[in-house]
């Protein structure tokens, strides 16, 4: 039986095609999915998140254990948050996720929906020898996020918090729309916007005021469709996608959230080492379609007759009219402007590597 | 509710055909076109291309998937709709009409008579 976010009802009256999704009936599109994401790329739209995870992690040795577990640095200021892989000891990912460091002694991580399960036992599994708790707030915390270019607009008019002063990647607590609120200026859409952490009987005040202060802006409800192609457009990769246990972040291009620069160590962190040092075998890297066609997660990739990698995402970008798509290539065959051919139902269909982010409007600061 | 008109016959892969002068006609119902959402690009046969019953004839591409269609009857192309080429859309706005997939030529038209009625289609898809 899958879960119910508190925000539920309020999809079904919108319309909502609902669907099962990491355990949560989840809306998918309220309409159309290109209107509600070109809603955010140009104005702005409201998403339920509830469905993602959140674990608060307090004590101590709270950024001791986060170095170990992540491997992006926890050195941040209170009020930051860094984005981070979680590695198992050969260098797969785990899971991809943000960290807000809340206090000295104090972080919350919010990771994926479809991970929580298996992401809680591996954190649970490394606590030995700290000095800390972690508590599973998942149950409990709802998640509004609020983006596009005039997502501050609307946000401004609920809270009293002055979110000028919360740069990309910042967050503070206060109260928003009535009630207690973590606000953060991060999200995964390439448009600027707040996401907002509420307890479960506050998420309706909160969706409510959002969608009312946002009318005159022209807010439109965004289902997980736009949601993926939105972040597929600016070439975020997503878990189960483009990301899982058999690759690597240094594969994936996510070399920056791994901290080789520091002298602490991490799990993984002599095999990412070794890996970035020897270079992967192959690449995660942005393609154009040229003509038609979709490649999608799983079509193989050709050059030639020769088969040099496999498309994890595909779908048409909203905003450019076309067809884009992440895979991973061999070395030797990952360079910007190589063209290489999908192999999609018995049709080649050819592509070109081009630089990530596919689109660079993004109103993101 | 879905649109299941019923001046034209179902297939259990949510094709609609309907009879026409020396031609069927065959679309897209409403139902698959909602589940699908909006679809960015038809792949659809040539004209001339043989049909046998069941076999794959083109895809159809939405935002989130993909999916192919099949051929209602044994035949050969006899038309196809070049207006999704510049606006697959068509299929979603106007399934039954303007959102036309192709036409067959029948090599046996006893075969459209064992074709869903809107009644069993209705059943098939649970509305």
């Amino acid at each position: 039986m899958d879960k119910r976010t508190p925000l539920y009802e309020k999809h079904v009256a919108l319309g909502a095609t609902m669907q099962s999704f990491a355990g949560y009936l989840m809306p998918i599109k309220y309409g159309a999915i290109q209107k509600e994401h070109m809603a955010v790329r140009e104005n702005v739209g409201v998403f339920d998140l509830t469905h993602m995870g959140e674990f608060r992690v307090t004590g101590p040795d709270s950024a001791a254990f986060l170095d170990k577990l992540l491997t992006n640095d926890a050195s941040i200021d209170n009020g930051k948050a860094y984005y981070s892989t979680m590695c198992y000891p050969d260098g797969g990912i785990v899971d991809d996720l943000i960290v807000y460091r809340i206090a000295d002694q104090e972080y919350l991580m919010v990771v994926n929906a479809a991970n929580l399960d298996k992401d809680w036992a591996w954190v649970q599994s490394h606590l030995q020898g700290f000095d800390l708790k972690v508590s599973n707030e998942s149950d409990e915390t709802a998640l509004v996020a609020v983006q596009g270019p005039r997502a501050q607009e609307v946000c401004s008019k609920l809270t009293d918090v002055d979110l000028n002063g919360i740069g990309y990647y910042e967050h503070t607590t206060g109260t928003f729309a009535g009630v207690d609120a973590l606000i953060a200026r991060t999200g995964y859409t390439g448009e600027d916007g707040f996401e907002i952490y509420m307890k479960y009987p506050d998420a309706e005040a909160v969706w409510n005021s959002v969608m009312e202060a946002g009318e005159e802006f022209g807010i439109v409800a965004v289902g997980l469709g736009a949601r993926d192609t939105l972040r597929l457009e600016v070439g975020y990769p997503l878990y189960g996608n483009d990301i899982d246990h058999s690759t690597t972040p240094i594969e994936a291009k996510l070399g920056w959230v791994v901290k080789l620069k520091t002298d602490k160590p991490f799990i993984a962190r002599e095999v990412l080492e070794q890996q970035k040092a020897e270079k992967p075998g192959r690449y995660l890297v942005g393609m154009k379609v040229i003509g038609k066609g979709f490649p999608r997660h799983g079509s193989p990739l050709f050059s030639g007759d020769r088969k040099v990698g496999i498309i994890t995402s595909g779908s048409i970008a909203p905003a450019l009219g076309q067809a884009v798509c992440l895979g991973y290539v061999e070395r030797g065959f990952q360079k910007r402007g190589n063209e290489l051919e999908a192999e999609v139902r018995g049709k080649r269909i050819p592509l070109k590597i081009v630089k990530i982010p596919f689109y660079t409007e993004g109103s993101r600061k | 509710m879905s649109n299941i008109p019923e001046n034209v016959r179902y297939t259990e892969t949510h094709e609609w055909v309907r009879k026409d002068e020396g031609k069927y006609t065959i679309g897209l119902t409403d139902y698959a076109q909602h589940e699908m959402g909006e679809i960015v690009m038809a792949e659809l046969p040539e004209v001339g291309t043989e049909a046998t019953k069941g076999d794959s004839m083109g895809g159809l591409e939405a935002v989130k998937t993909a999916e192919d269609f099949y051929a209602p009857l044994d035949g050969e192309v006899a038309a196809v709709n070049e207006e999704l080429e510049s606006n697959p859309a068509l299929i979603n706005e106007d399934p039954f009409a303007g959102g036309w997939l192709y036409a067959i030529k029948a090599s046996d038209d006893s075969q459209f008579d064992g074709l869903l009625t809107a009644e069993e289609y209705k059943t098939h898809i649970g509305e």
